[in-house]
């Protein structure tokens, strides 16, 4: 189903809805690079894209995930590889004979046009006659719910308004393919989330293939089937939401998306994590004995105990820590705790209210804290840093 | 996982993808390659022709020609003499009266001490080397073989010079002191033109932008009025003031207003509005927040003016130093006007060229003049794309303070400045409307009648007109169809470099050069464009080239503030660029496209410099009318014709104020939120 050059993944079940394998992709990319002079935007892409999926490019700026976008596009057009869209290759088309429709995080409205005007631009000259045209507008109006709008200028919307519209614009001829490049990154944060929702529920509805590129990772998270993440020019790791977020293909993607602890340790001979003179279980991996990884687990991962806890039955990985600080972030508290093996930053926690209630926790006493054997993963260690 | 060593990402070899061209990408790029060509026919085939003129040479080759003297009876037994010993004999022609033009033609009969054309001798004359050619009457003979001729046809004879490729217009050039101490002329009159306008435009300017005065509208209306007329009406004025019968001509003290003095002054008046638009820029985007600073460390009015205003204002005062010294030193109205014998650079171009009929020599000094122009013109862009770099998005704007005392010297500063420019206005004005000065001072339309005088008349002055609409019209099309192409295509990356390179360079060329460029370009019979040569064509042509920098950038400007994303959205809705250009692209940009054509108007209607070499009798102009009449002494005339051009423009601007409200406000309804 998925096809990354950039290493082998783990195998973790899917959870999102299965796209048949057998079927051919609809969009097909295929050891794509992009030079500009020395530097290397896009290093060996490769990747295939189902009719009707939601497809997140997820990266840091300049992991080249626009770069590759416009490639889809034919915008700025690949130095090597190929593209193949609905079976045809138009890896060296332009963008006027590929089909597609595209929104831009400026929105680029024709600002002397009026909405109508705007969405009707791509119906002109298109075999429709006058009356097929208002209608299809007035029908795209509806859809994307501003149906009274249509004679002010672009200037006179808001800023949703206006991407909506430009959504509209994008879709009235229907393409094959969506693309949205980074779409929302100019809407206040409100907005921001509820445009999300409305674009997901769009595109179920139309049911068109959609690739949309962005930086924020909860909007990929929210909106995705399938999430690319990249980074300088590779793709790290390609999979649903929920295996991007639970299962990182490497450190990378565990450090870019969401918050991850990281500590140094070691491979036990027994397989265990040793940390110091303190050993974790770890379920899930498969690196020697030996060998230098970095273990890590999210703060909403690791669970709170009484000091003094007695560990039971699979609840081995305990500790003891020092509650140093609390911050309260309205649903739950964000907690730093010490521990000289957790190393200068320590540990981070996300605790339920709840649970700090129920707990009776303070700051600067000390407790027991477990870290899941389920939950706690190991990476091998960046070169850099190693 | 896989976090990759770097050595891994070698782009593999193979061909690199080769995009298909849209039909819009070829017409795009075929509209470029048109634009460009025009350019090069314009502007850059015209200059290498000129540069190679000042490389040319021409000298009577004596040697190349034999001769044969017969006796009285008609029978050649004579020795056959070459042209370089007989001169040698007959000491006829000095080394030097040998160099000559492309024109230059040399008689034979001062050859041959006893020529008489009654004399029965008869003579014979042939090309002793192939390629050789001399006249007889107007017939060319490049033959080797002998003609005979009797005394009377021999007189007619006339050697041709052969071309030769060299420095030594050059040597000729700075061996000659009466020409090449014009350089130190231009030089030194522009500098202090240049430093005497910069002073008084930044006061002005700082006086507008940084004081509370009154009558700000009004004074800055006035700093643009001598943009509105040639920059040799100032130097009439001069001559009613300070001539040899001027009003005021006791304030010089003797000293005559021929000469430096009238250019100064005069240069000041022109190129006065260049440079206050310049300041005044640079002067509005000042940052209060930095005044506040200074003002919190308890800083002295004094101490602020040096270390906040004059640092934020250097790119722009430099910038504005360089344009008016580029203006004053390719300026030829105003010194050929009131120049008297102090020789410029410019003026030299067109006593050469008009006076003397010797085009390498104008060439040559075209050359010169081309390279101090080039010189100021290359530091002024490289000091102007700095500037930008000051404008942050957080600056506040700066309001000034009320201070009586200030603000009461800067209105008089200012007043002292207005009045000189009206002033000078006036007495064009005045001068036009009295009989004859200084002996009746009754008013009279007379000087009007311009039918009656050289120069070509009232249809000088609506040729001009015509020619400045056509040049408003075609210029304003080819210039922003052609910033278009280069802002808004894809790909084609040398291309649109070097298009913007060509676009940048006729700021640097003097409108004397590229006058003298199209003659030597355009006036080549071989030139399958030469039928344009002499007809408004070429005028319109000539002027939309010489203007074309200022319009390219503002179109570019303009072009650069549209999304980038227009093309892409458009393309992908495969619409044509056309419809995008035509629909969204001009009508968003009206307003520049608006603004390039009345400056397109504006300068056609002023400009000397660019078409005094090209007009025909059938194409006169009223800028040139000014200039011959002022020559041939009917100075009143000239001022009542510059006035003409001044009242023109102006009610011109006025047109296109009215107009522009009128089309925003139908056509820009869009930017009212």
């Amino acid at each position: 189903m998925i096809q990354s050059t950039s290493g082998q993944l783990k195998s973790i079940p899917t959870d999102t809805r299965e796209t048949d394998p057998a079927s051919a992709p609809y969009l097909s990319i295929a050891n794509l690079w992009k030079a500009f002079g020395a530097f290397l935007a896009l290093k060996d892409i490769s990747l295939d894209i189902h009719e009707g999926e939601f497809v997140c490019f997820l990266g840091p700026s300049g992991c080249g995930k626009t770069t590759l976008l416009r490639a889809i596009a034919g915008l700025d057009l690949q130095t090597r590889g190929s593209v193949l869209q609905g079976g045809l290759d138009v890896s060296n088309l332009p963008p006027s004979e590929r089909d597609f429709g595209i929104v831009f995080q400026s929105y680029a409205l024709f600002p002397n046009l009026t909405i109508e005007k705007n969405i009707a631009f791509g119906l002109e000259n298109s075999g429709r006659n006058k009356s097929e045209i208002v209608a299809r507008v007035a029908e795209l109006l509806e859809l994307v719910g501003l149906p009274e709008q249509g004679r002010k200028y672009p200037a006179q919307l808001s800023g949703g308004q206006q991407q909506r519209i430009a959504l509209a614009r994008a879709i009235a001829t229907k393409p094959g393919l969506l693309l949205l490049d980074e779409p929302l990154s100019a809407l206040d944060a409100k907005v921001r989330v509820h445009l999300r929702h409305e674009i997901k529920e769009l595109q179920r509805k139309l049911g068109v293939t959609t690739v949309m590129v962005t930086h924020d990772q909860e909007e990929a998270l929210s909106m995705a089937d399938r999430i690319v993440v990249m980074n300088e020019g590779v793709i790290e790791q390609i999979g649903s939401p929920t295996e991007i977020y639970r299962a990182p293909a490497n450190l990378f993607v565990a450090d870019f998306i969401g918050e991850m602890n990281q500590i140094a340790a070691s491979v036990a001979a027994d397989g265990r994590l040793q940390v110091g003179e303190k050993s974790f279980a770890c379920l899930d991996h498969n690196f020697a004995a030996g060998t230098a990884v970095v273990a890590a687990i999210r703060p909403e991962d690791v669970i709170p105990h009484q000091t003094g806890h007695v560990a039971g039955e699979g609840e081995e990985n305990c500790i003891d820590v020092l509650l140093d600080e609390m911050e309260f972030l309205g649903s739950f508290w964000r907690c730093h705790l010490r521990n000289e093996r957790f190393g200068v930053s320590g540990l981070i926690a996300d605790f339920s209210v709840n649970a700090i209630r129920r707990l009776a926790l303070e700051r600067g006493q000390t407790m027991t804290v477990e870290l899941p054997d389920s939950r706690l993963m190991a990476f091998a260690r960046p070169e850099a840093q190693g | 996982m896989s976090t990759l060593t770097p050595g891994k990402h070698v782009l593999p070899a193979g061909p690199t993808v080769k995009g298909k061209l849209s039909r819009d990408d070829i017409m795009m790029r075929a509209g470029m390659v048109i634009i460009a060509l025009y350019l090069l026919v314009t502007l850059a085939f015209p200059l290498y022709t000129m540069l190679s003129k000042s490389f040319s040479t021409y000298r009577f080759e004596l040697s190349q020609y034999e001769f044969q003297v017969s006796d009285e009876t008609g029978a050649f037994g004579g020795a056959i003499i070459d042209g370089a010993a007989l001169n040698l004999r007959s000491a006829a022609y000095g080394d030097s009266e040998l160099n000559t033009g492309s024109d230059g033609r040399l008689g034979v009969t001062k050859l041959f001490p006893d020529f008489s054309f009654r004399s029965p001798v008869r003579y014979q004359v042939r090309n002793s080397v192939a390629g050789g050619r001399f006249l007889v009457g107007s017939t060319l003979n490049d033959s080797i073989d002998w003609l005979e001729l009797d005394s009377n046809t021999f007189r007619r004879v006339q050697l041709r010079p052969v071309k030769s490729t060299g420095f030594d217009n050059f040597i000729n050039y700075f061996s000659t002191p009466a020409l090449f101490n014009s350089i130190k002329n231009s030089l030194w009159i522009s500098v202090l033109s240049t430093l005497i306008t910069v002073s008084i435009a930044f006061w002005f300017a700082y006086a507008l932008n940084r004081s509370c005065m009154r009558y700000k509208g009004f004074f800055r209306l006035v700093a643009m009025a001598p943009l509105l007329v040639p920059s040799l009406l100032p130097g009439i004025a001069l001559v009613y003031l300070f001539g040899n019968q001027g009003m005021l001509k006791e304030l010089l003290f003797g000293a005559s207003i021929y000469g430096p003095i009238g250019i100064v002054i005069g240069s000041v008046f022109f190129t006065f509005p260049h440079a206050f638009l310049i300041i005044s820029t640079a002067l509005a985007i000042s940052d209060s927040r930095l005044y506040e600073a200074a003002t919190s460390l308890r800083a002295t009015r004094w101490r602020t003016f040096w270390t906040v205003t004059i640092p934020g204002a250097r790119y722009g005062l430099i910038s504005a130093a360089f344009v008016v010294f580029n203006l004053v030193i390719t300026d030829f109205g105003l010194p050929k006007v009131i120049g008297g014998q102090f020789n410029v650079l410019a003026v030299d171009i067109y006593k050469q060229v008009i006076g003397q009929q010797n085009f390498e020599m104008g060439a040559v000094v075209s050359v010169v003049l081309v390279v101090p122009a080039i010189f100021a013109f290359a530091i002024d862009r490289l000091v102007q794309s700095k500037q930008v770099a000051l404008l942050t998005s957080r600056s506040v704007p700066f309001q000034p303070q009320v201070d009586l005392k200030f603000d009461r010297i800067f209105l008089a500063f200012c007043s002292l400045i207005a009045l000189f420019i009206i002033g000078i206005l006036a007495v064009c004005q005045y001068a036009a409307l009295i009989k004859f000065w200084p002996y009746d001072l009754s008013l009279s339309l007379n000087n009007y009648q311009f039918d009656k005088m050289d120069g070509g008349g009232w249809r000088s002055y609506f040729n001009s007109i015509r020619m400045a609409l056509f040049t408003a019209v075609v210029g304003t099309s080819i210039v922003f169809f052609g910033a278009y192409l280069v802002e808004k295509s894809n790909g084609f990356r040398t291309g649109r470099a070097i298009f913007q390179m060509i676009a940048m360079l006729p700021m640097a060329i003097p409108g004397m050069v590229l006058g003298l460029a199209y003659i030597f370009f355009f006036n080549n019979p071989a030139n399958p464009l030469n039928p344009i040569y002499g007809t408004m064509a070429i005028l319109v042509m000539v002027s939309v080239t010489h203007f074309y920098t200022v319009s390219h950038l503002t179109a570019v400007t303009a072009l650069k503030q549209m999304d980038r994303e227009f093309e892409s959205v458009s393309a992908s809705l495969k619409q044509p660029t056309l419809k995008l250009f035509s629909r969204v692209t001009v009508p968003v940009c009206l307003p520049s496209v608006l603004d390039i054509s009345i400056y397109l108007f504006v300068n056609a209607m002023t400009t000397v410099s660019a078409v005094v070499f090209l007009y025909s009798p059938k194409t006169t102009l009223a800028s040139v009318a000014v200039l011959n009449m002022d020559d041939a002494g009917d100075i009143a005339p000239a001022a009542a014709m510059g006035m003409m051009i001044f009242y023109t423009n102006a009610a011109a601007r006025i047109l296109h104020l009215l107009a522009s409200k009128g089309i925003l406000r139908r056509t820009q309804a869009w930017r009212a939120r």
